[in-house]
């Protein structure tokens, strides 16, 4: 309040007036009233426009101006088609009034006035509202910034004035006294300088000694003496009393004290105190606990036999969902691999711990399971270990699996691992003469040593190799090299090949070493090279190929890249050579049983039923090449083509898709057992011939040996070497031939009924079972395989529906979306493009500007200069009244002065 | 080691020492004929030595001999004119100089060498043959520039007929096959002359050989005789006739050697007295493949070929494609008309079609044929038909050539759509009403049928088959399938497309394998056994 004060009183003073302080006032005051008159027919209109609500304003024509507009545009919002002149005036007017009028106003001085009071002139707002707004805003100013982030420092509270924490913080007695004190001597003494009765004091300690003239004189100044030392004495009275309480108390104190060092250890209740604390801690510490405690996680649940059951069903219906999937040729994603989940720590070398055969604890009639899965795990460990199965004694083997039915079946390979590890000193001990050793170069050498002695008779070579069984170890390094793994399998039964292979893959575990991963894969490479091999020897050794089969299936499923690029190569290198000997000779023999075998391999480690796969389409492709460019020369030329086809048949199962070149080479095959070729109503396609040296190879020489015949599967080594000596032999073999032809025909019958030329595909065999072999003899069998055959040709649809392109959708009609022009102002539009436009719009819109600018300022000046000629007007006409009132006084002045004369005068 | 090695080393130097001094002495030997004629007689060590069972020694008489003669033919110290026979030679003899006796003596000589020479043509060692042939050519030569026959007139231009074609005669054994030496006697044939007068020796040979065997085959000789012809290409202008072996001093316009004419009209004469015989089927098919582009366009009258060509394309199979690109040629450029052509083609289109080696050429033509836009429909039809019919016994690379074959036929023949797309009101369902067995393309009610089997080999077991295939599902774009460089494409780049491409996963079977002859439906196990 001061401030404003001054402030205002400052804004006074600096006014240029030369007029004492009161004439000013009423100069203003003047002036106010005379700046109205010029404008008093204005400012009535406006105050009537006041009074009417804007409704009545805009109804009366009076008011409103129509802006006539040339033409109507459609759309065109015009915010101008009616203007209010009277409005608008008064309105502009206001506004220079506040804020150009001021200026004028303020012209030339350097001293503002700036009323900061809140609500001081707002007259709506109630007087509580203002002093709580007042008080927020100052609140509001106390709360600097520093203090913005400061949350523990409350705001002081106070009371009259007086800080609470600080009443708080002294309210000790002696302070107070203290202060009291202070007061009251203060008080004395000022009362005693203040009101100026230092003489009266004095004076009346003087006085005391008479007490009469005291009693006498007991005027009111006494009165208030005697009131002043009443209450004097009883202050001091009163600090007396509490200084000795507190002295009382300090005094308490410090006894207490020294009590106090006597009564720690001893009283009870300390004791008690004691207990209490830890006791606490305890609860605090059980509470902790149980807040920190891990929550019982929800275990896996029991799995009864059935969920198992359908968990497997399940996951085999994804893999066979995403086998159909690829056979339909839609592309393989990610998800699709077999691996259901990969774990961020996974290394992609296949090593799962949680295996997908092992057992979960599982509920049958409310037991456990345990039993039968025992005696699985015996019967697999049994599998697994038959190499060394012979060599454990049967009471020790006895003692493990009870040591296996004791131990709980949480973790299956561990448990293994840990066992044959205490079951390898046990064997150390019984193997005392062998050299065992982890590495590979003692059996190599071992091996050595047995194929260095070729003229040791066959029964000791046999002891020798039953040693060398019963010696198999247990851990192998990865063949580096093809002839490694030949030295490392060499000289072993077939299980015992599967055992090693098994055991190197599991002692070079991906998860074991870095380099492991590689050298497996390198394996398994070698692993194929050496099944190829084992084909190609005479006679064939496919017992062992047929071991090491599973073994390869488990690499390829831990490396699917390397085995399908160790096969990829594979089948380049047959096609290449069958593609070069094609070229120089124009025919090719029969692929050799290796390939066979490698085919079969195929079909078994790849899905053959995809629609393209990197390896099975080469490997089919393969396959229709070999039977359609090898001619057939030989009994062991038809039953290569045979096996051949039974892997195209293999392939071809799932996906039932149509391989022309099966269907030619069954027909040939048929073809070759016809014995009358005079009058064909069918055509041969190549290989075969319709007549030709080697056109009847599979007619019967002897049509007796039908009633001899039983049908008994080949072996696959009957594509390299057959050993049919007499004429009867080959007959026998001529009818296997054909039987098997016959019932890979019925299955092709089976697979291709779907398609709509199934008849025209037919037809040749067709012609040929009905017409040509119906006159031979062929034994029981295969007469009742022809009339199924015939059967299921004749009983195919014949006719099927019209063809008829695919019905597409129709394709909709471009939509061309409008191209939006932002119209920024009416009117003439020049420039053609972008850039002048925008020109032309700104050179407008400037000068458009430009033109209000120079309007407002026009209007601006018309009203200053309006103020300034009022202004003076209201200058002069001030000075007129002035003037006419001292001539008005010295006129009265003049006539009482008159008067008085003439008053004397009289 | 040591000891042996330098032994070897010895042998072979004394080896290569006693060559050398061989070809010394025949060197020196040589100078000395040449240089005095009281050596004469040396000229029997020489031709001896051609007779040697030695290789070298062969060869290097061989080479003395040509120079020998060559120089004496150059020296003109031969005896010209006929040689006299065996009784006269003495009367003859007497009556001459010493000078001349010397000549006679030696044109003796040479012509018992150039027998020996070309006996040696039908050596077994292709060194002996091939210097016995340069040294043939060489006298030949020498003979052109210098006649040994007397020039009674003027005009006569001298060639060594004679020689020549007992060149040729030896070139066309009956036994063995010479096709390396031919071809070495291919650069002869780039001269002109040579060339003429080889083409009208092989006629003669041909025609006396062939016609004494009264059309039996003999397919070494028949060998010969192509690899021969088949080097003869003659060039296509008249300013080309330059190069020729024996320059004739005295231009005449009549030297048939010098006209282009002559020589196209020498070179049919050679191939037609050729093809009238009988031919083994190989050589039908080497001559049909190099018939339309080094045969016919030399010929001066390439319509004198029709009949070889009909017979030809009569004959079915392998040979009938073949026949197909020269009776092409004909048709096109020369105006042959030839009827019920298409029927043919048409009949032509059999399972085998697909499997032989010529399948590109025959599809390449096809195409062509087929490219006309005024063809009828039903004879288009009917190729698509058949073709699709046929397409259900071909191996994936030829039906990757087909299927666009046959949607490309389609597109060009807009009205052929019914095949893929007939709408019906009803659904109906028919039979094929397609006669396989029809041979007439109009009787065979190709346009009332549907094109079931590329339905049906939507299903094919190869990927890109499945595709191409599936391309009839949808109307066919505008633009039609470049089939051209489908047609040389062989299985083992359809293997290569997967075996190449890496994709990141690669799909496994999940049935796990246990044994070799389980899984996939059995079928293997139950037919076969392992052991």
């Amino acid at each position: 309040m001061n401030k404003t004060r001054w402030v205002r009183h400052g804004w006074r003073c600096s006014g240029e007036s030369v007029m004492s302080e009161v004439s000013a006032q009423s100069v203003l005051a003047h002036l106010f009233q005379m700046g109205k008159v010029p404008k008093k027919k204005r400012s009535v209109a406006d105050k009537v426009r006041k009074a009417k609500t804007s409704f009545e304003i805009k109804n009366n024509p009076f008011e409103v101006k129509i802006n006539r507009k040339k033409f109507d545009v459609l759309g065109r919002k015009s915010k101008h088609d009616v203007g209010l002149p009277g409005v608008s005036r008064s309105k502009a007017n206001n506004k220079r009034k506040e804020t150009l009028l001021k200026e004028y106003k303020q012209k030339g001085r350097s001293s503002k006035f700036i009323d900061k009071r809140f609500g001081e002139y707002d007259t709506q707002m109630a007087p509580e509202d203002k002093i709580l707004k007042r008080f927020a805003l100052e609140r509001q100013r106390v709360h600097d910034k520093k203090d913005l982030y400061n949350l523990n420092e409350d705001e002081e509270l106070t009371h009259y004035g007086q800080s609470l924490a600080e009443m708080e913080k002294f309210n000790d007695a002696v302070d107070s006294d203290d202060e009291s004190e202070e007061k009251g001597l203060l008080s004395a003494e000022l009362t005693a300088s203040h009101f100026g009765g230092g003489g009266l004091l004095r004076k009346k300690t003087g006085g005391q000694q008479d007490g009469e003239e005291t009693h006498r004189a007991k005027s009111r100044q006494e009165l208030i003496d005697e009131l002043i030392q009443k209450s004097k004495q009883e202050k001091r009275e009163r600090q007396v009393r509490k200084e000795e309480s507190q002295e009382l108390t300090e005094k308490l104190d410090q006894e207490w004290k020294s009590i106090q060092a006597l009564l720690v250890k001893k009283t009870p209740k300390c004791d008690r105190a004691e207990e209490e604390k830890p006791k606490l801690e305890q609860y605090d510490m059980m509470v902790r606990e149980l807040v920190f405690d891990m929550k019982a996680q929800p275990s896996e649940k029991l799995k009864t036999p059935e969920e198992l059951a359908r968990e497997e069903r399940e996951k085999l219906q994804k893999l066979e969902s995403d086998r159909l999937r690829r056979m339909m040729g839609e592309e393989v994603e990610e998800s699709s691999q077999s691996q259901s989940h990969i774990s961020a720590d996974d290394l992609h070398d296949g090593f799962i711990l949680d295996k997908d055969d092992e057992k979960t604890l599982s509920y049958q009639d409310g037991k456990w399971n345990i039993e039968e899965e025992a005696d699985k795990d015996k019967t697999e460990e049994d599998d697994e270990e038959e190499g060394h199965s012979g060599e454990v004694e049967d009471g020790d083997a006895g003692e493990e699996e009870e040591e296996e039915e004791e131990d709980d079946n949480a973790d299956e390979e561990g448990r293994r691992r840990r066992r044959r590890g205490s079951r390898r000193p046990a064997m150390m001990k019984k193997m005392v003469t062998l050299t065992w050793s982890p590495s590979k170069k003692a059996t190599t050498e071992e091996r050595k040593e047995t194929s260095a002695q070729p003229s040791l008779s066959k029964e000791e070579i046999k002891a020798q190799q039953e040693a060398a069984k019963a010696e198999l170890p247990y851990t192998f390094t990865a063949p580096e090299s093809y002839s490694d793994l030949k030295d490392l399998l060499q000289g072993h039964t077939p299980d015992n090949q599967r055992l090693i292979v098994a055991r190197t893959q599991k002692s070079n575990h991906a998860s074991l070493a870095v380099g492991n991963k590689l050298k497996l894969q390198k394996m398994f490479g070698f692993l194929l090279e050496y099944i190829g091999e084992l084909a190609t020897r005479s006679p064939p050794e496919l017992v062992a190929v047929d071991k090491l089969i599973p073994e390869l299936y488990s690499m390829c499923q831990m490396f699917p890249e390397a085995a399908c690029k160790a096969m990829q190569s594979i089948f380049e290198d047959a096609g290449h050579t069958m593609e070069e000997v094609l070229e120089v000779k124009g025919h090719v023999p029969f692929p050799a049983l290796d390939m066979l075998v490698y085919l079969k391999v195929t079909g078994l480690l790849f899905p053959t039923s995809d629609f393209r796969h990197p390896v099975t389409t080469p490997a089919l492709l393969y396959i229709s090449q070999a039977l359609t460019k090898c001619p057939v020369r030989s009994l062991q030329d038809v039953t290569s083509g045979l096996v051949l086809c039974c892997l195209g048949v293999e392939y071809v199962t799932f996906s039932k898709r149509f391989l022309p070149e099966l269907i030619n080479f069954l027909a040939g095959t048929l073809h070759l057992a016809v014995k009358d070729k005079t009058s064909l109503g069918y055509t041969v396609v190549p290989p075969f011939r319709p007549t030709g040296k080697c056109s009847d190879l599979l007619v019967l020489s002897d049509s007796e040996s039908c009633a001899s015949w039983t049908k008994k599967s080949l072996p696959l080594s009957a594509t390299r070497h057959l050993e049919l000596r007499s004429e009867r032999d080959r007959d026998h073999h001529r009818l296997t031939c054909v039987s098997t032809c016959l019932d890979l025909v019925k299955r092709c019958c089976l697979l291709y009924k779907d398609l709509p030329s199934f008849t025209c595909i037919f037809r040749p065999i067709r012609t040929l079972l009905s017409e040509h072999l119906s006159a031979q003899t062929l034994p029981e069998l295969l007469q009742e395989l022809r009339g199924e055959i015939l059967e299921s040709i004749g009983g195919a649809a014949v006719t099927r529906c019209r063809l008829v392109l695919e019905k597409k959708k129709p394709i909709p009609l471009k939509l061309l979306t409008p191209k939006i022009v932002e119209v920024l102002d009416y009117g003439k539009k020049r420039g053609c493009n972008r850039e002048e436009r925008e020109k032309e719009r700104l050179k407008h819109k400037y000068k458009k500007e430009f033109k209000g600018a120079l309007r407002e300022i026009r209007k601006d000046t018309r009203f200053l200069a309006r103020e300034k000629l009022t202004e003076v007007m209201d200058r002069d006409s001030e000075r007129k009244r002035k003037v006419r009132e001292l001539f008005g006084s010295l006129a009265t002045q003049e006539g009482e002065w008159k008067a008085l004369k003439r008053m004397k005068s009289k | 080691m040591a000891p042996s090695k330098r032994r070897n080393v010895i042998l072979r130097i004394t080896a290569e020492q006693s060559g050398k001094r061989a070809k010394i002495d025949l060197n020196t030997k040589v100078k000395d004929v040449l240089q005095d004629k009281k050596n004469a007689n040396d000229v029997f060590d020489i031709l001896e030595l051609l007779e040697s069972e030695k290789e070298k020694d062969v060869v290097n008489a061989v080479n003395a001999c040509s120079k020998l003669f060559s120089t004496l033919l150059e020296k003109k110290d031969l005896f010209l004119g006929k040689l006299p026979t065996g009784e006269e030679e003495e009367a003859f003899i007497g009556g001459l100089s010493a000078e001349e006796k010397y000549r006679l003596f030696m044109r003796q000589r040479y012509s018992s060498c150039v027998e020996m020479l070309l006996e040696h043509l039908d050596h077994e060692l292709y060194s002996v043959k091939e210097s016995a042939l340069c040294c043939l050519m060489k006298f030949a030569e020498g003979e052109g520039r210098h006649p040994l026959e007397d020039l009674d007139w003027s005009e006569h231009y001298s060639f060594p007929r004679e020689l020549l074609q007992g060149v040729v005669d030896r070139l066309l054994s009956r036994t063995t096959e010479n096709s390396m030496l031919i071809s070495r006697f291919q650069e002869f044939l780039e001269m002109e002359d040579v060339r003429y007068y080889v083409m009208s020796s092989i006629r003669e040979n041909v025609g006396k050989v062939l016609a004494k065997n009264k059309g039996a085959l003999i397919p070494v000789y028949q060998n010969n005789v192509f690899s021969l012809m088949s080097n003869i290409s003659i060039p296509s202008q008249e300013s080309g006739l330059t190069n020729f072996m024996i320059k004739q001093e005295a231009k005449h316009d009549d030297w048939k050697v010098a006209k282009l004419n002559e020589h196209k009209r020498a070179f049919e004469k050679m191939w037609l007295g050729f093809l009238k015989y009988k031919l083994p089927s190989n050589m039908y098919k080497k001559i049909l493949v190099i018939l339309h582009d080094s045969i016919l366009p030399h010929m001066s009258k390439p319509t004198l070929m029709i009949d070889f060509l009909t017979a030809a394309y009569d004959v079915g199979g392998a040979i009938s494609l073949l026949a197909l690109n020269g009776l092409f040629v004909l048709i096109h450029q020369h105006n042959l008309d030839y009827p019920d052509f298409y029927k043919k083609l048409y009949n032509l289109l059999e399972p085998s079609v697909f499997h032989v080696k010529y399948r590109a050429r025959f599809f390449h033509l096809a195409n062509l044929f087929l490219s006309s836009s005024h063809l009828p429909l039903y004879l288009v039809a009917a190729f698509a038909k058949r073709l699709a019919r046929l397409a259900l016994t071909a191996p994936p690379t030829a039906l990757l050539i087909v299927l666009p074959f046959i949607c490309n036929l389609i597109r060009r023949h807009p009205s052929c759509r019914v095949l893929v797309h007939k709408p019906s009101t009803q659904d109906e369902s028919v039979e094929d009403p397609y006669l396989m067995e029809e041979e007439d393309p109009a009787q065979c009610r190709a346009l009332e049928s549907s094109l079931w089997e590329i339905k049906t080999l939507q299903s094919h077991y190869h990927p890109d088959v499945a595709k191409a295939a599936g391309s009839i599902n949808t109307p066919l774009s505008g633009l039609e399938d470049d089939i051209s460089e489908l047609l040389e494409k062989t299985t083992y780049e359809l293997m290569e497309r997967d075996l190449k491409q890496t994709r990141k996963t690669v799909p496994l079977e999940f049935e796990t394998a246990t044994q070799l002859l389980k899984g996939g439906g059995d079928v293997l196990g139950q037919h076969f056994c392992l052991g």
